[in-house]
């Protein structure tokens, strides 16, 4: 499979803290790489770092888009070339209608805005447009139908990598199936899927997954070899020698 | 093309449905101190007279018992770049009659215009008055809006306001609305207002709910940019028991803009609450982020978050 994206030595430092030491890895078309550790390892900084949030620009290392470095790029930038990310905990909209809402990202990347494209990615979120379509994207929404909304504007974008940061947490057993739906929808279109979890659960929807612990891939590998491993030394958390001797056998 | 067709199509311009043909909806349509257009239906009356130069005496009445079906459609303004216009309004509705009222306020080429509202409103029993008032004051800044209403509202009475300026200039707005609230009553004011350059925007929005299980909302959503400035005094009184409130203020500002909110609550009864919030500063950050995610510039996103919250 072609390489999507490539991750190399990547470093970033706030006010002093090193928080990303040198994550490296790559991601391919239509493939679904997990990256998982405990909580406060790195995983959701390393997500804004790519999605080039305001204060997290790494000091060194490359971001590799499609063969483009993106490491100066803006956030609307990295998103027009095909890169976004679906927050853990999507933002919320006073007086934004659903219908607005899904039809910015079709706009931005300068598509055609339908009535049918917005009623079919709402059917994909098993949401019914014709109660929701109207109501806004404030608190009014539960946690679970403000994730299925973000992944129904994720599938009008059609990114070519999409980072999902947390997707199962906070959401009941309806999002979690349209999570899994919309995985597998992206995964044969051919986007490409970054993971972030902290939960093993979530890696049987990955084909590959790493290890992530205090900001660097340690571990990568089959998901159900990564999941056996996270859960064998990180709950608790195992003392750096214990993991390296395990490394070492 | 006469007066009262380029009010109309002022109107138009800023949003306003096109009713003024059907004799079904009610309306009144002032230019300066010229009545151009006037229409009651029944259980309705509207009168309007000249009292002095620049100044008009209105008087909105609405039978006891009657729900007026349509809105009634009002048209204020001043076409030339210069002018006055004073309206004296005195609305009673009386006991049951409900009705609800459009007021668009339009100043397309103000460069020095003057536009005072002085208001009585007196709602009786059971009855309810609904006012959307919608302003357009074109692009110069040259508009300055005086409001004052002094509003009494009987037991079981609704009042609604809702103000809203979001396109072109605002110029300078001082409003001071005072309501009374009487038993099981419900009032709800409502501003919505985007500023810029050197506009300046004073609000003081007081009710005072006296009568038991009274409920009141002051809610005002403001965005400024540029050196505009917001003042906000909201102030919510309850008295009685049951009598219930919420204030809210919520003021985003970008450059060089200054906003104020002063949220005043006075409880005087222990099974009295109001509750109020206020929040005041730049577009949220993770909104502003998401939306930069979907492939928007960063203006463009901060545009949606504001539309969004004055739209709200």
């Amino acid at each position: 499979m072609s390489k999507l994206l490539e991750i190399k030595d990547l470093h970033l430092k706030i006010n002093e803290a090193e928080i990303l030491r040198g994550m490296e890895f790559s991601l391919a078309k239509g493939e679904v790489f997990a990256l998982i550790g405990p909580n406060g390892c790195g995983k959701s900084t390393f997500a804004y770092t790519l999605m080039g949030l305001n204060n997290y620009q790494p000091q060194s290392g490359e971001m590799i888009f499609k063969g483009e470095k993106i490491n100066d790029l803006k956030i609307n930038q990295r998103a027009q070339r095909g890169i976004t990310l679906a927050w853990q905990e999507p933002a919320r909209y006073q007086g934004v209608t659903v219908r607005e809402f899904l039809s910015l990202g079709l706009k931005s990347r300068d598509k055609e805005v339908t009535e049918n494209k917005l009623r079919e990615a709402l059917d994909q979120v098993a949401i019914n447009p014709a109660q929701y379509l109207d109501r806004f994207v404030d608190r009014s929404l539960s946690g679970g139908e403000r994730k299925r909304i973000e992944l129904a504007s994720l599938i009008l974008m059609e990114p070519e990598c999409i980072i999902l940061d947390e997707p199962d947490s906070g959401v009941d057993i309806v999002a979690l199936n349209n999570i899994a739906n919309v995985i597998n929808y992206f995964k044969k279109s051919g986007s490409g899927i970054l993971l972030i979890t902290h939960s093993e659960e979530m890696l049987e929807y990955a084909d590959r997954a790493a290890l992530v612990c205090a900001g660097e891939i340690i571990r990568e590998g089959a998901p159900s070899a990564i999941s056996d491993y996270f859960k064998s030394f990180c709950f608790p958390c195992a003392k750096a020698e214990d993991c390296e001797k395990e490394a070492a056998s | 093309m006469n007066d009262y067709q380029m009010m109309v199509d002022a109107y138009k311009s800023a949003g306003g449905e096109d009713i003024f043909a059907d004799s079904e909806v009610a309306h009144l349509v002032l230019e300066r101190d010229q009545v151009l257009g006037k229409h009651g239906v029944e259980g309705l009356k509207v009168e309007a007279d000249k009292i002095s130069p620049g100044a008009v005496k209105v008087k909105i009445t609405v039978k006891a018992g009657y729900k007026i079906k349509n809105p009634v459609h009002m048209c204020f303004g001043v076409l030339p770049k210069e002018g006055r216009q004073q309206i004296d309004m005195v609305v009673k509705i009386e006991k049951n009659a409900a009705v609800e009222v459009r007021a668009d306020c339009v100043f397309p080429n103000a460069v020095q215009v003057q536009h005072i509202m002085d208001a009585v409103i007196e709602i009786e029993e059971g009855g309810s008055y609904i006012y959307k008032e919608h302003h357009f004051h074109g692009d110069h800044g040259g508009v300055e809006v005086i409001a004052k209403s002094d509003i009494n509202l009987a037991a079981r009475g609704q009042l609604v306001t809702k103000f809203d300026l979001l396109k072109g200039r605002v110029g300078k707005i001082d409003f001071d609305y005072e309501a009374v609230i009487a038993e099981a009553a419900t009032v709800e004011m409502l501003a919505r207002i985007s500023a810029q350059a050197d506009d300046q925007v004073k609000i003081r929005e007081a009710a005072h709910l006296q009568g038991k299980d009274a409920r009141g909302i002051l809610d005002s959503k403001i965005a400024l940019k540029e050196n505009a400035r917001a003042d906000i005094y909201n102030e919510l009184t309850a008295d009685a028991a049951g009598a219930m409130g919420h204030v809210d203020c919520t003021e985003i500002i970008k450059d060089q803009a200054i906003a104020r909110a002063v949220p005043i609550v006075d409880v005087r009864h222990p099974e009295a609450k109001i509750t109020h919030e206020a929040a005041i500063g730049s577009v949220d950050s993770t909104q502003l982020q998401t939306l930069m995610a979907r492939g928007l510039d960063e203006e463009a996103a901060a545009d949606v978050i504001i539309q969004g919250l004055l739209n709200d």
